[in-house]
């Protein structure tokens, strides 16, 4: 069988979002046995969400303008021989050589069936998206509150939105979308409040107008929000939530310019939830903990670092998508394709795949969108002021329940100056999300220590991708000839 | 351009050692900054799991180094404020089989004889400990000394506790010498320092402090990995593992050596921990390692197998070809002295050392023999 110890697969892909289906369609279609996992139950990823079967939701594609390409990109997948494997989360990737490796995964809706799995490839592509970034605020944890993609997400997925007036609020290009979404799901949406200056898209002029698709996709979020009368609310941020056991209004404040709130500006806002984001966090752990190298992106996340062709610092191993930076689901898709082109052109050794005309058109096309992606994540840059709106009180790490006055108590009194020693001195970020939620918080909290002020890189260090049953691991079998050699006693 | 207000001595390393160095130098009466080039606790600390365990030591010197710590740090405990979490929760060894115990029983009575409290307790009344351990077991001993801390936070205190001054971030590159080969301070990319000692407390990476200063110490990484799961009610009462732990440590072979030494916290989750293995500063994760630890603690308490790790991390212990800590005065170089080299037993033994340090600083007599911690014995020339 392909897979098995004895015949591995060509290629073996993680994550089935717009990257990862674009690269397992396009190798299986140049001639590699091809293998697609994904933790959730149907393709898509991120973006392109659907509602189950049965929630009698018969045009998931009323939401999407771009519903058509990925009907497209699923109908490839069908015809083709990749073996899509749904349901299956990858908890770490392991490397033999740069053409030797094991994928590990667990299996069932949550993965808790009970029968993990090992993959062999000869290549792995990683395509795992990225999580919302969150900056904590007094209040956020109140009902009520929740995350934009998350918001976004509910709506595709089950068609529920969070409430009937929902603000939306905190940085990035994606709350257009989210606003959108909302009020064409019948939501009124009474402000959208943006942190930073829309103005900052002006300093990129080239990139934007080599990114027409872009434009029209701004222009279609914009005529729609006027259509429903959502006001734009930039260079402001959420700074208080009101409600006893949920949202009732918010508290908006103008940002000066390095986003610390003014004072005295507050306004208060009625509405029965809050929608908030600030862009999003690559995930990287698959990669990180293979010791592939990171970038720092121009809103501060650390991505992959790759080369012209998708390729990870660490041989064998390549990227797509959101995992080497924000930029949108179609370059998701076009890095996922050049992946793929890569990839066969090594394992076949035939290099002249990658110098194509149409393989050199979309390396332009993804150069061009990635310049784009920069531009935006420069302009949606959390300001170092932004922590001048956690109070004491405010809990940062929600799973272990730890307050920004803790955080700030490990700075001054113990000399904290980074995630890491805040985490081994609090417990932030050692809960069941790992850092997810409060990485970027505590990261900003502990730099106010540094002579500088400046975040350092922080990649993230999750060496299981997904929490593991000790009974999966004890039923792993059992590697004498693996690099630890045999025990000896 | 030396940096103003020269101290008496400056520690390298702001780990468990570090700290616990100019704790107890500060109290003695000496001006103390403490250098390290990354984070306090950034270092192996960050990555240990706090045990601090007699158990595991067979009688000799460090056994006895570990009996003073095991006193001072509970008097460092009731001292610091709670955030160290010292627990003294006792450790539990169980054995498998009847040979085992056999070996056991024999290894308690000779520690029993060296200081230490061991109770005998017979397979039935293993339960009465541990409710979850796993049936059929032989027996085992309760260690009423072995303690718990966490190992940054006690690390972080003890330094804050000493009011030593902290210089966090700074790389010492230079090891500052004068004419006749005394020492005479640290050079770091901030500037220089001066003072007339300089202790090494730079754990696994000793050996390199130690040679720029010219003086040679052979500290190797001895990687571990520790699993670590979600929070649970408390299922572990004490620090558990299985007899053959007793024979790894002492062990010198390269080849991965993993039992499950199974531990709840105060936070909840319940820590396993730790493979030992050589393969210089890889980090990248060893499934194997996992699954040897994963195996040790579901067999010994089979309720976990349903139970999650939500994370693991790996760590460097600094060990010396003896697998004894480098402590006092450097043979060669005069107003160096090392702290280093405590291999997996660093938090536990970090006040002892810290103590014989200070009487060392001050011309004191140390609070035990110090002659099998000579850092020259791997040179041949003694202080
Ligand atoms: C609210 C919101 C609105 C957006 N609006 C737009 C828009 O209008 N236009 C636009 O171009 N883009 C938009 N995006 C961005 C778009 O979603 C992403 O650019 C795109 O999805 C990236 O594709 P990807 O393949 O890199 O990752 P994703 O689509 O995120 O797919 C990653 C996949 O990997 C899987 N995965 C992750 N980790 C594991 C693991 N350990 N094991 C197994 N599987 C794993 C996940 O289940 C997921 O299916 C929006 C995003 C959000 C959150
Ligand atoms: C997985 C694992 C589990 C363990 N469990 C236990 C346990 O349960 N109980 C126990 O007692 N021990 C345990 N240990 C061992 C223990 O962690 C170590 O012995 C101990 O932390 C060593 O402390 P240290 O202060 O000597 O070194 P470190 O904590 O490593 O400190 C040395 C410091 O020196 C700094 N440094 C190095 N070079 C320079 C330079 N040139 N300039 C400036 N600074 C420098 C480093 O940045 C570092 O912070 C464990 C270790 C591991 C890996």
């Amino acid at each position: 069988m392909t897979g098995s110890p004895s015949e591995p697969y060509d290629l073996a892909v993680v994550g089935a979002g717009p990257a990862g289906l674009a690269g397992a369609v396009t190798a299986a279609e140049l001639g590699l046995s091809t293998v697609l996992l994904d933790a959730s139950g149907r393709p898509g990823g991120q973006y392109f969400r659907h509602p189950a079967p049965g929630l009698g939701a018969t045009r998931p594609g009323a939401l999407h303008h771009d519903w058509p390409a990925f009907t497209a990109l699923r109908r490839r997948l069908a015809a083709s021989d990749v073996t899509h494997l749904a349901h299956h989360h990858v908890w770490t990737v392991t490397r033999r050589a740069a053409d030797d490796w094991t994928v590990h995964a667990l299996t069932g809706p949550d993965g808790d069936d009970g029968k993990p799995v090992r993959i062999r490839a000869r290549a792995v592509l990683l395509a795992t998206g990225a999580h919302e970034r969150h900056l904590p605020f007094p209040g956020w944890t109140l009902p009520g509150v929740v995350g934009a993609g998350g918001a976004q997400a509910m709506l595709k997925a089950g068609l529920v939105l969070p409430g009937r007036r929902v603000v939306v609020a905190g940085s990035g290009p994606l709350l257009l979308a989210v606003a959108s979404s909302l009020t064409a799901a019948g939501a009124h949406v009474p402000e959208v409040v943006e942190a930073a200056g829309y103005l900052g898209y002006a300093r990129h002029p080239r990139a934007l107008a080599t990114n027409p698709h872009k434009l029209v996709e701004a222009a279609v979020h914009g005529t729609a929000l006027a259509r429903h009368r959502v006001r734009l609310r930039p260079r402001s941020a959420v700074t208080a939530v009101h409600g006893t056991d949920r949202v009732e209004a918010v508290t908006v404040s103008r940002l000066g310019p390095d986003w610390r709130p003014l004072p005295g500006t507050g306004r208060r806002v009625p509405c029965d939830a809050l929608a908030v984001g600030h862009g999003l966090v690559p995930q990287t752990e698959l990669a990180t903990g293979l010791g592939c190298a990171t970038r720092r992106t121009p809103d501060g996340t650390d991505a992959l670092l790759l080369d012209a062709w998708q390729e990870t610092t660490v041989p064998g191993l390549w990227a797509a998508g959101e995992t080497g930076g924000t930029g949108g689901w179609q370059l998701a898709r076009v890095e996922g394709e050049l992946a793929a082109v890569a990839v066969t052109a090594r394992l076949r050794a035939r290099p002249g795949l990658t110098t194509g005309r149409r393989v050199r058109d979309l390396a332009r096309r993804r150069d061009r969108m990635r310049a784009f992606a920069e531009a935006m994540a420069a302009a949606h840059a959390p300001g170092a002021g932004w922590t001048g709106w956690l109070t004491d009180d405010t809990e940062v790490c929600r799973c272990e329940e730890v307050t920004a006055g803790r955080v700030r108590e490990a700075v001054d009194d113990l000399g904290a100056r980074d995630a890491r020693t805040v985490k081994l001195l609090t417990r932030a970020g050692m809960g069941w999300c790992q850092g997810r939620m409060c990485g970027a918080a505590v990261a900003a909290l502990a730099a106010a220590g540094r002579p500088d002020g400046a975040v350092p890189p922080s990649p993230a260090r999750r060496p299981l991708a997904v929490p593991v049953p000790l009974a999966a691991l004890a039923a792993l079998p059992e590697d004498p000839d693996g690099p630890d050699g045999p025990e000896d006693h | 351009m030396p940096l103003s207000n020269s101290p008496d001595v400056i520690v390298v390393g702001a780990g468990v050692v570090g700290a616990a160095c100019a704790y107890y130098a500060a109290r003695s009466g000496l001006s103390v900054t403490v250098v390290d080039r990354g984070p306090v606790a950034g270092g192996t600390t960050g990555a240990g799991e706090g045990n601090l365990l007699v158990s595991d030591k067979e009688p000799g010197p460090e056994l006895d180094l570990a009996l003073l710590s095991t006193r001072l740090w509970r008097d460092l405990a009731a001292g610091l404020p709670d955030g160290a979490e010292y627990e003294a929760k006792g450790g539990l060894v169980v054995a498998r089989d009847a040979a085992r115990m056999t070996a056991l029983r024999a290894f308690a009575r000779s520690q029993t004889a060296a200081g230490v409290t061991a109770q005998e307790v017979p397979a039935d009344a293993l339960h009465d400990l541990e409710p979850h351990l796993a049936p059929g077991l032989a027996g085992g001993f309760l260690y009423p000394q072995d303690a718990q801390v966490q190992p940054a936070l006690a690390a972080a205190h003890l330094l804050r506790a000493s009011g030593a001054r902290v210089r966090t971030g700074q790389e010492v590159t230079a090891v500052l010498t004068g004419a006749s080969g005394e020492v005479r301070g640290v050079r770091t990319r901030a500037g220089d320092l001066h003072a007339p000692y300089v202790v090494n407390a730079a754990g696994t990476w000793g050996g390199e402090v130690a040679r720029l200063a010219g003086a040679h110490l052979p500290v190797l990484p001895r990687r571990g990995f520790v699993l670590v799961t979600e929070p649970l009610p408390r299922v572990v009462r004490h620090k558990v593992y299985a007899a053959d732990y007793v024979a790894d440590v002492a062990s010198g072979s390269a080849a991965l050596q993993t039992s499950a030494v199974v531990e709840g916290t105060p936070a909840g989750p319940v820590l396993i921990g730790a493979s030992r293995e050589r393969v210089g500063f890889d980090r990248t994760l060893s499934v194997e390692a996992l699954r040897r630890l994963a195996a040790g603690a579901t067999e010994l308490f089979p309720v976990l197998a349903g139970v999650r790790a939500l994370r693991t991390y790996a760590g460097f212990r600094p060990y010396l070809p003896d697998h004894l800590p480098a402590v006092g005065a450097d043979p060669s170089v005069p107003g160096l002295l090392h702290a280093c080299g405590h291999e997996g037993a660093g938090i536990g033994l970090a006040p002892a050392t810290g103590l014989a340090v200070a009487r060392v600083l001050t011309g004191d007599e140390p609070p035990l023999d110090l002659r099998p911690f000579d850092p020259g014995r791997f040179t041949g020339v003694t202080a």
